[in-house]
């Protein structure tokens, strides 16, 4: 198992108390997967991985634990988690465009970036450029500012840079969001390159595009609103979701070839509740065709067949009732 | 209803304008009554900017726009505020379309006072609750509210409504889904193709193929300014003609279908001007000659509804 999830929960802290983003988190990502995380705004998906990443104030780790290959991250420590940051663990961040330093050439940046994890840029070199040729960018680009480089070009060399050292885990946070269609498919075919190769060796890809997980992802983890509904194996989460939620969030999305006139979708009634004062329960409840009393609690997320978890009463057939 | 004709526009680049980029060559096509015209590209490829010459927000650099019979560019004064009744635009982003310190039915306000300063203020009530019922909103949960306290797809409807309250006949709907949920994407989308049995045509501009296919009947497909394939849309998404247009769908991700194998070219995305085809750069080996170069294609009918601007079917 590279990465362990255990009932991890994160609040954010405001004036108005707590705002419960995350809510008892429990799953693993297994060596070599692809795990794509989707939920619509504000449920919770960049917040569980910037919590893996750096949890700082006005994040506050109210309960849980992370085990990234069988090591225990200091996740509240924000300075002994910098032992594991870009090193064990590593994100390309949702604007890539704008996370590198404009007065800076790129060749410098990484150079800088390494110093200070204590390695040598020049013994690295070789292999650094032996990657950038795989994501078709020109060895000139080390000499280059960012801003001689084209959107496209800046998320690739901020993915090579990312994945330098071959961490263990990768999170990929909307990377392909506000890209051409085109460059989105290239981009998302080096990921799982990197898999393959084996640069890193788990990842997370999070999205609110589930087309592009069906393309890349190994398993797909659904949550709303801070908490986990669904995950599974891609094809099931696509072709025969268990959740209420999945179900309908899978029937809404139009594909090539649907046609209003012929078939015509329909989207989920109602909204997402406000987290800082959460409804008790399963919060979909209110949205919920299916819901009855038994909603009123916390649905376990259970795995019912191998592999595919869920958390929903109805699950639990008759038994709920009684 | 609404024609383009030879419509083009280059924007003046460079630190004291000396550069010119063509952001829309030579484009002509038509919308017709209660259509759905969809209007697909990747960025920079002009369609908002053709969203905009329509609206009138910029001037076209050559070539007429006719709406309902008048060229667009002769509208002055009057004339021209008649011709906002008729048509109008929602944009992408509907949080900055509000000013967040005002409610936001104020824009109901803003267009009563321009419009219909004549309307007794109870028959305005009254149009504008049921406009918002005909939208899918409950007047009494929106109106008074302040934007932060409404979600992307109630103020998204909102413009949507506030549109309809001019008896438009055209609407430029410009990315409006794009920025919405998953779970509220479709409701917006079926609003508008509700509203296409009210005879309302619409103008809509998108980058993502199924969203044009679910709502269009016909579709242009943009590239660079140039109209790549234009025509009704189960013939271009049946049998793509142009390379650009077969790459495009082969690399849209779908939820019936795995990615097909095709050589996407993330080199030539070279942006200076060609005399040729703009899409020579990206154009597989096997599909170009040395004349795709030099020589810029037109637009051909193939079949009856269903053009294309590629030198392999000219040839035929």
């Amino acid at each position: 198992m590279s990465l362990q999830v255990e009932n991890l929960t994160v609040y954010y802290q405001t004036l108005r108390g707590d705002v419960q983003a995350l809510e008892k988190a429990t799953f693993a990502v297994a060596d070599g997967e692809i795990m794509g995380l989707a939920g619509e705004s504000g449920c919770g998906k960049s917040t569980l991985a910037n919590s893996l990443i750096r949890l700082v104030p006005p994040m506050r780790l109210v309960a849980g634990q992370v085990r990234l290959d069988g090591e225990l991250l200091p996740l509240d420590d924000a300075k002994r988690m910098s032992e594991y940051r870009f090193t064990k663990i590593s994100v390309i961040p949702q604007y890539a465009m704008n996370a590198l330093n404009p007065t800076r050439k790129i060749g410098k940046i990484i150079a800088e970036l390494l110093q200070s994890k204590g390695v040598d840029f020049a013994t690295i070199l070789p292999e650094l450029k032996r990657r950038l040729d795989l994501v078709e960018l020109s060895h000139d680009v080390l000499g280059m500012y960012p801003i001689e480089l084209s959107g496209g070009m800046k998320q690739r060399a901020v993915m090579v840079l990312s994945v330098l050292l071959n961490p263990s885990l990768l999170i990929a946070d909307e990377i392909t969001s506000a890209l051409d269609v085109s460059t989105q498919k290239a981009v998302a075919e080096m990921l799982v390159g990197f898999r393959d190769r084996e640069f890193v060796r788990s990842l997370i890809v999070i999205t609110h595009d589930i087309s592009i997980l069906y393309q890349m992802a190994d398993s797909i983890l659904i949550m709303y609103a801070g908490q986990l509904a669904e995950k599974a194996s891609t094809d099931v989460i696509i072709r025969a979701p268990r959740h209420p939620y999945t179900r309908l969030l899978i029937a809404s999305l139009p594909k090539v070839g649907v046609r209003y006139a012929e078939r015509r979708l329909s989207g989920i009634p109602g909204r997402p509740p406000l987290l800082l004062d959460p409804p008790a329960g399963c919060r979909f409840r209110d949205r919920c065709s299916m819901a009855f009393e038994k909603c009123m609690e916390v649905p376990p997320f259970v795995e019912i067949e191998a592999g595919h978890f869920v958390a929903c009463w109805k699950e639990f057939g008759a038994d709920a009732d009684a | 209803m609404l024609t383009l004709d030879r419509v083009s526009k280059v924007y003046r680049v460079g630190t004291f304008g000396g550069r010119a980029l063509v952001a829309v060559s030579d484009v002509s096509f038509d919308v017709r009554d209660g259509e759905v015209m969809s209007l697909i590209g990747e960025s920079g490829s002009g369609k908002s900017t053709i969203g905009r010459m329509i609206l009138r927000l910029i001037p076209a650099t050559s070539g007429r726009i006719v709406f309902n019979d008048v060229d667009i560019s002769t509208l002055k004064g009057s004339a021209l505020k008649e011709y906002y009744r008729r048509v109008q635009g929602v944009f992408q982003d509907p949080f900055s379309s509000y000013n967040p310190i005002f409610k936001a039915d104020r824009t109901f306000r803003i267009l009563r006072d321009e419009f219909f300063p004549d309307t007794p203020a109870a028959e305005w009530q009254d149009r504008m609750e049921s406009t918002l019922r005909a939208v899918g909103l409950n007047p009494g949960q929106v109106l008074g509210k302040f934007p932060h306290q409404l979600s992307g797809g109630q103020l998204q409807r909102f413009l949507i409504a506030r549109a309809l309250l001019l008896d438009v006949q055209f609407l430029v709907a410009d990315e409006i889904i794009s920025m919405l949920d998953a779970s509220t994407r479709v409701d917006v989308l079926n609003l508008l193709a509700d509203l296409k049995s009210r005879g309302l045509s619409i103008l809509f501009i998108t980058h993502d193929l199924s969203l044009g296919y679910y709502i269009s009947e016909r579709a242009v497909i943009l590239y660079r300014g140039c109209i790549m394939e234009m025509g009704a849309t189960e013939r271009i998404f049946g049998t793509p003609l142009h390379p650009y247009t077969q790459m495009l769908i082969a690399s849209a991700p779908r939820l019936d279908k795995k990615w097909e194998e095709v050589e996407i070219e993330l080199r030539g995305e070279q942006l200076e001007n060609v005399a040729g085809c703009v899409y020579y750069n990206r154009c597989p080996q096997t599909m170009r000659d040395a004349a795709c170069r030099t020589q810029k294609p037109t637009l051909v009918a193939v079949e009856s509804e269903h053009w294309v601007a590629c030198r392999r079917y000219a040839r035929e």
